[in-house]
């Protein structure tokens, strides 16, 4: 399943490193299989959430369908809101170009609770598949690191994935965790009732009070 | 904390920004992201030092605007801070995000671009502000008066939370002072 669809290697990405490029609706349901305690998701428009989707309906999961960039500061507020709660922010490469200083934002506040997930296949895969910049010189990793996030770091493989995601989960401190996927299309589509979303989301987190 | 906030209640000898931020704890609003504003400055202060509020700065309008959101998802309320300019760039988030998934976003706006502004751009970018407001049906006072702030802001607030519907509560220079250029 981890083939990818592309050479990417052969371009190199923006990131001088030797990630293995994976396959995002493999690495989503590795991430969920990783979820014990009731963790919330937010899921980024687009991709992201379409596998996100497909990997399992929880209660927990939240799916973004529209404010492009605004899945970390989602995930963010959440986080502040419920800080016993571990929150996972799913997010696109294009997305999180969009929205960079949320990056800053949360290193600052250095929730305990909070890890990214960035899904990094440098293109607008959705709109087109027009290469982003990460596909050319940006390294997401290094402007993580650069906003002040520390525990920021590519995933080499799978097992790397598996590693890094168990090891923020118990971080007490915010990290980002970047992986380089293929061009495959995502494996289903998520409803597009925002209210419904909302609601479910919040009697699963418990925020309906 | 429980007492109905009135015209005379709350509002004697204190300030625009007093009243505010005791309108904010007396309905439980424990979160307040902003961008900064210079007028805003003495309440961004005040809330800075109450240990009851969490408040920092977003470095762009719509990444409060979505932190706020997962806020309320979360059982927090929460308001947003910025000026007229700052406004202008969170159509999308309200149109895609706030207003569509019923997010009682509490969103305070120092009015810049009229009663004696300076900068043409701060000037043409405020007459975005209301129509956008319109077109997406969002509750939207302007605030003038001293004696209404207290009132207009605890009932807004309640209406928003039990309505699931987004406000923005314009203050304006003929409350606050606004931003004074000496031509």
């Amino acid at each position: 399943m981890s083939t990818p669809t592309n050479d990417r290697n052969a371009s190199g990405g923006g990131a001088a490193h030797n990630a293995k490029v994976m396959n995002r609706f493999e690495l989503t349901k590795r991430l969920v299989g990783q979820l014990k305690h009731e963790e919330a998701v937010i899921g980024g428009i687009g991709n992201a959430n379409f596998d996100l989707w497909a990997s399992g309906q929880r209660p927990q999961n939240f799916y973004m369908l529209g404010s492009m960039g605004l899945t970390i500061p989602i995930a963010f507020g959440v986080a502040i809101a419920q800080p016993k709660r571990h929150v996972v922010a799913l997010e696109g490469d294009g997305s999180l170009l969009m929205q960079l200083g949320c990056l800053a934002t949360v290193a600052m506040r250095a929730p305990k609770n909070l890890t990214i997930v960035v899904w990094d296949n440098g293109i607008y895969q959705i709109t087109g598949n027009q290469p982003t910049a990460s596909a050319a010189t940006a390294d997401l990793v290094a402007m993580a690191r650069g906003a002040g996030i520390a525990n920021s770091a590519w995933a080499a493989d799978e097992e790397d994935f598996d590693r890094l995601f168990a090891l923020a989960l118990k971080a007490g401190a915010p990290s980002l965790i970047a992986a380089r996927i293929d061009h495959k299309p995502a494996v289903g589509a998520t409803d597009r009732d925002p209210v419904q979303i909302r609601e479910r989301f919040m009697r699963g987190i418990g925020g309906k009070r | 904390m429980t007492e109905p906030q009135t015209r005379t209640a709350a509002t004697k000898g204190a300030s625009w920004h007093e009243i505010v931020l005791a309108s904010l704890k007396a309905n439980d609003v424990k979160l307040v992201v902003y961008v900064p504003d210079r007028v805003f400055t003495p309440l961004i202060k005040a809330i800075h030092a109450d240990p009851f509020f969490t408040t920092f700065a977003a470095t762009r309008e719509e990444e409060a605007i979505g932190i706020v959101t997962g806020a309320w998802m979360g059982g927090m309320r929460a308001a947003v801070l910025m000026q007229t300019s700052g406004f202008a760039t969170i159509p999308n988030a309200l149109a895609s995000l706030v207003v569509p998934g019923q997010i009682p976003a509490l969103i305070f706006v120092s009015e810049r671009g009229t009663l004696g502004e300076f900068n043409l751009g701060q000037a043409m970018v405020c007459k975005t502000m209301r129509p956008v407001l319109d077109s997406l049906g969002i509750e939207t006072h302007t605030i003038t008066r001293h004696d209404e702030l207290a009132f207009i802001i605890d009932r807004s607030i309640k209406q928003a939370v039990a309505t699931l519907a987004p406000v923005t509560f314009i203050l304006s220079p003929l409350l606050t002072g606004g931003k004074v250029f000496e031509a």
